[in-house]
């Protein structure tokens, strides 16, 4: 378990919030920036102290006003990788990733050097010096930094923001590895929603020093009432589903879902893996009577939970698939002409291919 | 060289090394010191500190060495205590002619450190600390490595403007051949002996020679360096 509960004032900006998240997982702070998601961390890493409040990870306790607790940074095991990687110029990529290794508890050390070094794919760059790595690499070894230093957490403040997207699409998949295989709780800042679709399991979004939202992904991403979420251009649905059959005649996949199926393009996953696929809530069509005769190959039946005002005259409408709950961004004028209320039924169409893995 | 020098000359450019040196030794852990208090902290009376640290630059020498007879003096407050406990005289000793070459040089060497340690980022230090790394750790392991071009490149300059370091020398320790005759001093002396021209001239080349080489040591082993730390 995450606590966190603090309050700090920064000049015209206080920052007030009070965030639990479950550990481990990753809970995302999403949110724009100077809206404080940074400030966040800074303060359970330990470097910014906040005027009153308490931060607590697993039983251990970092902070604590009340109790006049304040662990030095030193002291608090936390993992950071910081958005400029922050690595040490001076320093081999291999004395970089063992700096934090060997400042850690002997008995403690469940991380190993060569498991990170296999995990993020850095083998080949250990004996070069920072300047010589790319974007990418820098952040993949700041994050193995980081990991060998055996946090209790791992912070993360946007590592991905300041690389292009070829870097980015680059990163991500050693991102999700370390998700699937380490069972350490993650807390990371970001203002992309593709990165929160891709890794978060729980969501936090902050505005202006305060959460806005907090919970599950699925269930915060999907509320109609959050038009700084929902409302946003690349707004999106995650499901959790598991490869049902493959349909080799007619090249495509089954995924099933609490809620429904969708069919997709041919997968090279066998039947049983759990798959996370991403929606945008732009990509959803609503229908109230059933299509014929067209390309489209998911048509889910549902019901509209709740409505919601978009940004530029975009309605948000809440759905319900059985017991997944869904966002979609449709048009007033589109909402107006199915004549669209809360608890009526309606019929969810998806195209195939704009379901995103 | 014998020929070319007379023992006194060579004893003269010697002595004036050994001086340089040690002045520098010295100060440099307490330049560290000032140069770290001056880029990293902040406490009350820091504007006075920094005036006291900078001001043998704009100070007479004559002055510098005054003051430093005073204090230093055998009946000066401090020169007295030296004397009784660990019988070390500074008046008139090579010993004095450091201190007054390390007080006049110190602000040279905390004007390099500081400004490479302003330099370095301490989103760095930040980092070490998130990794585990306590004050003194972080000191040894990121702050001094990353601001050790502009501790060299302070040393070097220092070392070779105290080569030519006069009127704080003369004032405190006086002008004793074998003694405390620095290189410039021997250089005062020759012009003030009829004939001494020739002398004058050759101890002014071999100052200029030393003082050139030291600046262009300095650069050279900072811009080495810096490649070398990777910035």
């Amino acid at each position: 378990m995450l606590q966190i509960a603090i309050r700090r004032r920064l000049g015209r900006f206080s920052l007030d919030v009070a965030i639990e998240a479950p550990a481990p997982g990753v809970t995302a702070l999403f949110g724009r920036s100077g809206s404080g998601k940074t400030s966040i961390i800074q303060a359970v890493a330990g470097l910014l102290r906040p005027e009153s409040g308490r931060i607590a990870v697993g039983g251990t306790v970092l902070f604590d006003s009340a109790l006049a607790i304040d662990l030095a940074p030193e002291k608090r095991r936390i993992g950071y990788v910081f958005q400029d990687a922050r690595l040490f110029p001076h320093l081999s990529v291999a004395r970089n990733l063992a700096y934090g290794l060997n400042r850690a508890p002997k008995a403690e050390r469940a991380i190993g050097f060569d498991q990170v070094v296999d995990l993020l794919g850095i083998a080949a760059l250990l004996d070069r010096r920072p300047r010589a790595l790319s974007g990418g690499e820098r952040q993949r070894v700041a994050l193995g930094r980081a990991l060998l230093a055996q946090p209790r957490l791992l912070l993360m403040d946007e590592p991905l923001a300041a690389l292009d997207a070829d870097r980015k699409a680059e990163v991500l998949p050693y991102l999700e590895a370390l998700h699937e295989r380490l069972a350490l709780p993650i807390l990371y800042v970001t203002h992309a929603m593709e990165e929160v679709g891709r890794l978060a399991d729980t969501l936090v979004v902050v505005e202006a020093g305060r959460v806005l939202a907090s919970g599950p992904l699925a269930e915060v991403l999907s509320r109609a009432d959050l038009p700084s979420l929902a409302g946003h251009d690349e707004a999106l649905n995650v499901l959790r589903t598991v490869v049902g059959a493959h349909l080799p005649e007619r090249g495509l996949t089954r995924l099933d879902f609490d809620g429904g199926t969708l069919l997709l393009p041919r997968l090279d996953r066998p039947p049983g893996t759990a798959l996370r696929v991403r929606i945008a809530a732009r990509d959803i069509i609503l229908a109230t009577r059933r299509p014929e005769a067209i390309s489209l190959r998911n048509i889910l039946e549902g019901r509209v939970r709740d409505l919601g005002q978009g940004r530029g005259g975009a309605v948000l409408v809440g759905l319900m698939l059985g017991q997944t709950p869904l966002i979609a961004r449709i048009t007033q004028d589109a909402a107006q002409d199915l004549g669209l209320v809360p608890g009526m039924p309606v019929l969810v169409l998806v195209k195939s291919v704009a379901v995103d893995r | 060289m014998t020929d070319f020098l007379t023992p006194d000359e060579l004893a003269a450019i010697g002595l004036s090394l050994k001086v340089a040196l040690r002045a520098v030794v010295f100060s440099l852990p307490l330049a560290i010191l000032a140069a770290w208090l001056l880029a990293r902290t902040r406490f009350p009376g820091k504007a006075l500190f920094d005036a006291l640290v900078h001001v043998p630059l704009v100070m007479p020498p004559v002055v510098v060495g005054y003051v430093l007879l005073v204090l230093f003096g055998a009946r000066g407050p401090l020169g007295g205590l030296l004397q009784d406990w660990f019988g070390i005289r500074l008046v008139f000793t090579a010993a004095g002619a450091s201190l007054a070459t390390a007080v006049m040089s110190f602000p040279l060497i905390v004007r390099a450190i500081r400004l490479s340690l302003e330099a370095a980022d301490p989103g760095l230090e930040d980092a070490a600390r998130t990794l585990g790394a306590g004050p003194l750790d972080r000191l040894f392991t990121i702050t001094l490595p990353l601001a050790f071009p502009g501790i060299l490149s302070g040393a070097v300059v220092a070392f070779a403007a105290g080569l030519g370091e006069f009127g704080a020398v003369i004032t405190f320790v006086s002008n004793i051949p074998g003694e405390t005759q620095t290189l410039p001093l021997a250089i005062y002396t020759a012009t003030q002996i009829p004939g001494g021209e020739a002398t004058a001239a050759k101890l002014a080349a071999i100052s200029f020679t030393l003082a050139l080489a030291g600046l262009f040591l300095s650069e050279l082993l900072a811009r080495r360096l810096r490649g070398w730390i990777g910035r």
